[in-house]
């Protein structure tokens, strides 16, 4: 194998698996040290740097890092990353004094935004600093999005969503609520410099079935009703309730409906179990709520009586695999009673307000096409984010959107070529302190995951704003931080330093490094320490060792980071470094 | 030395052998020798080699002397038996211990000071005795716990640290042990593992006395250049005579061993060990072919490493002395104390 360049910063970000996995690319293991030292609003700040919304994310991201957490390869269970980042949102102090200053003289250049999600809002984060005119159209009487319509207050306070939002808006922001945009073409002709579109993917899929349309006042739409629950509109619902779906949606809608009066609720899946779309925790939480998940059920039709919902037909449906790919047969069928039926199997784009004749092109699915990389629309000057753009993803894939989605408002506006985009920076400096000291804390504590308290089962329905989990006690952010493997402190090796003594290969607790003679990635992945079986992880090669000519070889996938190759290197051919990984945004293009 | 102690986590695909335990296992508590020092990389060879030989922890005494390379029993397999004796002494105890229980696995960690100068009367007679035993010298040329001064083992015209010259001449473990009659001797690298390891594997399943010599830097005092003892000197002028490769006794021979050029030797547990000639005109079971190889290459500087001498056939201790058959804790009480009576009947025939 040829040797491994690490001058390209991917290959220290590679290695902070969270970081790395996460769509805005968070500091995690940055803001989990702050936490550890006690330094919440810095730790808030070094979020929001990415994410832009912690205290919203610390609760409800999707959160990707996660599985993507070393700790989870060497100890089951990865290191709680958005519960730790909730304690620093939690925890902090004052912020908005310490956000880039927003100069009372602007550039002259205006930005349209179209409705006020946390696409848009990061749209507006970036910009702002620079000088920009923001105006954000909304619909709703409210900023926030599907953030505030379609989460639940029990899992995302009020407070926390407005204060955040408030942290954006309040710096100068044209904020225009109530007010819907009807039309591109109109939109485009009001001499904005760019228009970036946040609107979501507002539109819940419907189910054509038979006696669909019979009672609309007890079949309803998920994410329509949700809406109608967070702005009060709907404050009740009948005892039995059927969810038919099982994503993420569907467990909102279930635990709503516990909260507005129904005692029987049952969310219908057509797959089996372990096949459903809604992330592993929301099923937890909804079945803590002795919520029913009930799988390979495909709804087939709606018992009526006297125009009144009774109930839904199914046909239970058996999987097997056929050539690779799943296939249903039908068993049989099952009638289940309800009063009402909520429909959550998914949501899409809808544009009735754009024009098809203004140069913006859709594709064949009826949808934008829009460039991955800076998010421009095939009209210049206007560009997608969040869910407009792609369909539905989740909040953070939003937040990096607008970050691009800024990055390239700011070329377009100054004439320069969106498509160079800034590069990636990486800094790295040695954490060593003295003969066995190093700037971090590497002992690898055993302790498993803490789990979060959450409000008892009695007193969490009385109120819909009941916060159902509490937060970490400082007790249990005090365990988990040190949970965290410290990824971002890295392994940096000095091929001519070494003098292939063995100390560090013999040391290593995790077997991760082999000193031996090169080959190709296959065979060389077969003759080291322990297995590396990890293909996602390249394997790291040194340059020739100056003695035998045989390479160092690193394998990243398990190593704890706990710097013993380098307490025990005698001529520091390796060192544990911090990296520290610069990610571009349009506040870095300043004076450009 | 670490302040560190090494984590309680381990590789989730690390391999476990025969007895359900994983290299981890084998291990001993953190070592306080210097970074790098090649002591610790023999140490990590003992614990790989036990571990693939599926010892039992406390079927093995460890046993020392004094210096740096005597502190290595506390490194490896904490579950074993294990002595720290008296400096140069290692030899009586291990002789005492293996005539009280000829069952168990012996392993001496001595160094160039413990057994080439205060200790080299007891390391001349437990050879000669043929205690069965795995004796190694961590041989690094200086003596490190006191800085860095010459020792035995030092080569004529060998640079200190500071640029003093040595001008004694050396004893060297290997060609002492062809004199006086060694049945196992060997010379490995501690930078060198895919070596080591059978070495050390093939010792501990030799019936008689295994002598490993083996070339282990000291970092801090004799890694410098005009050092023969150095990691770069040892590499340079290493010259390997003939490669052991170890064969358990579960493996058929004639599955590794077609014939040819190599000679299988068999051990007593029913292992073999296959002799490869790496070297053409090396023969490893030629006493006194062996010796001259090695005392011509070492005047041309070069350093003879590998299975050097092997004789399955010579007798051990136990034989040679005709003691009982298993280890003295397992006979009966009337046996092992015949009573006032027996003992009576011996002392007359010295009147």
């Amino acid at each position: 194998m040829k040797p491994t360049d690490v001058s390209n910063p991917d290959h220290f970000h590679r290695v902070v698996d969270c970081q790395w996995a996460c769509p805005a690319h968070t500091d995690v293991p940055g803001y989990i040290r702050l936490i550890a030292q006690g330094r919440f609003t810095e730790a808030y700040l070094l979020n929001r740097e990415s994410n832009v919304f912690p205290g919203i994310l610390g609760r409800v991201c999707d959160r990707p890092c996660e599985p993507a957490c070393r700790r989870g390869r060497v100890d089951e269970k990865p290191v709680a990353i958005c519960r730790l980042k909730r304690v620093a949102a939690d925890g902090k102090g004052e912020i908005a004094s310490h956000l880039p200053p927003v100069p009372a003289r602007k550039n002259g250049k205006r930005i349209a935004c179209v409705g006020a999600g946390c696409a848009s809002l990061t749209v507006a984060n970036d910009l702002l600093p620079l000088g920009y005119e923001i105006t954000i159209f909304e619909k709703q009487r409210e900023p926030g999005g599907l953030m505030r319509t379609n989460i639940p207050a029990f899992r995302l306070p009020t407070e926390v969503l407005s204060e955040e939002i408030h942290l954006i808006t309040d710096r100068g922001v044209d904020l225009r609520l109530d007010t819907p945009v009807a039309s591109m073409k109109a939109l485009l002709e009001r001499g904005f410099d760019a228009v970036f579109v946040g609107s979501g993917a507002p539109r819940g899929k419907n189910l054509d079935i038979p006696g669909r349309y019979e009672d609309p006042a007890h079949v309803h739409i998920g994410i329509d009703w949700l809406e109608s629950v967070a702005f009060g509109h709907v404050t009740a619902i009948g005892r039995k309730v059927l969810i038919i779906g099982a994503g993420n949606t569907a467990m909102d809608c279930c635990r709503t409906s516990l909260r507005l009066g129904a005692t029987d609720v049952k969310v219908m899946a057509r797959k089996p179990l372990t096949l459903l779309k809604a992330s592993d925790w929301e099923m937890e939480e909804a079945l803590e709520e002795s919520i029913e998940i009930i799988p390979c059920h495909a709804p087939r039709d709606f018992v009526l009586a006297d125009k009144r919902v009774q109930g839904v037909d199914f046909d239970v449906l058996e999987y097997h695999e056929h050539d690779g790919r799943l296939e249903s047969s039908i068993l049989g069928s099952a009638f289940f009673p309800a009063d009402d039926v909520i429909l959550a199997i998914g949501q899409e784009n809808a544009f009735p307000w754009i024009e098809r004749d203004i140069g913006l092109e859709f594709d064949r699915w009826d949808v934008p096409k829009v460039d991955r990389r800076t998010m421009q629309s095939t009209r210049p000057g206007v560009f997608f984010g969040g869910d407009a753009a792609f369909g539905p993803e989740n909040i953070i894939w939003a937040v990096e959107h607008g970050h691009q989605a800024a990055i390239s408002i700011h070329q377009y506006c100054q004439g320069e070529e969106i498509q160079v985009r800034p590069p990636v920076g990486l800094h790295l400096a040695s954490t060593k302190m003295g003969m066995h000291e190093w700037s971090y804390s590497n002992r690898y504590d055993t302790s498993g995951r803490r789990k979060v308290p959450h409000v008892g089962l009695t007193e969490r329905f009385k109120n819909i704003r009941i916060e159902v989990e509490l937060g970490f006690t400082p007790e249990q952010t005090g365990v988990e931080v040190e949970r965290c493997l410290n990824c971002d402190i890295q392994t940096v090796f000095f091929a001519p330093k070494c003098i292939e003594c063995d100390a560090c290969i013999d040391v290593c607790p995790t077997a991760c490094l082999t000193l031996a003679v090169n080959g190709e990635e296959e065979d060389l992945r077969g003759r080291l320490k322990a297995p590396a079986n990890n293909r996602k992880q390249p394997l790291f090669v040194s340059e020739p060792l100056t003695q035998t000519g045989r390479v160092m070889v690193k394998d990243e996938d398990q190593c704890v980071h706990c710097g013993l190759c380098a307490e025990r290197c005698p001529t520091a051919a390796w060192d544990m470094q911090k990296s520290l990984v610069k990610i571009p945004y349009a506040s870095d293009l300043r004076g450009r | 030395m670490s302040f560190l102690q090494k984590p309680k986590v381990s590789h989730s695909g690390l391999p476990r052998n025969e007895l359900g335990l994983s290299i981890r296992d084998y291990e001993g508590s953190m070592s306080t020798l210097c970074a790098g020092c090649g002591h610790d990389s023999v140490t990590a060879a003992l614990i790989q080699a036990i571990w693939e030989l599926n010892l039992p922890p406390h079927t093995i005494v460890k046993m020392s002397g004094i210096g740096c390379s005597s502190k290595t029993p506390a490194y490896f397999v904490e579950a074993a038996h294990g002595i720290n004796a008296v400096h140069g002494r290692m030899p009586s105890i291990a002789t005492g211990a293996n005539a009280a229980n000829r069952n168990l696995h012996y392993i001496g960690i001595s160094g160039d000071g413990d057994s080439l100068s205060i200790g080299l009367g007891q390391f001349a007679h437990v050879l000669r005795r043929n205690v069965r035993m795995l004796y190694l010298i961590e041989n690094n040329g200086v003596y490190g716990l006191t800085k860095g001064q010459f020792s035995a083992s030092a080569d004529l015209g060998s640079k200190a640290k500071k640029g003093e010259v040595n001008r004694q001449p050396p004893i060297d473990p290997v060609t002492l042990a062809l004199e006086l009659g060694g049945s196992f001797i060997a010379r490995g690298f501690s930078g060198d593992k895919d070596q080591l390891v059978p070495l050390i594997k093939a010792g501990l399943m030799h019936d008689g006395f295994a002598l490993l010599d083996v070339l282990s830097p000291c970092v801090t005092f004799n890694d410098h250049e005009g050092s023969t003892k150095s990691y770069a000197h040892t590499r340079h002028f290493d010259h390997p005579a003939a490669q052991a490769d170890f064969v358990p006794r579960k493996i058929p021979i004639q599955a590794v061993y077609a014939g040819g050029e190599a000679i299988p030797v068999a051990l007593h547990d029913g292992s073999t060990v296959i002799l490869k000639k790496v070297a053409k005109d090396y023969n490893p079971v030629n006493r006194e072919e062996a010796y001259q190889y090695i005392q011509e290459h070492r005047a041309r500087g070069q350093i003879v490493t590998g299975l050097l001498y092997i004789n399955e056939d010579q007798a051990e201790f136990h034989t040679l002395n005709g003691t009982a058959s298993g280890a003295l804790r397992d006979l009966p009480y009337a046996d092992l104390c015949p009573g006032a009576a027996v003992l009576e009947e011996i002392q007359q025939r010295y009147r």
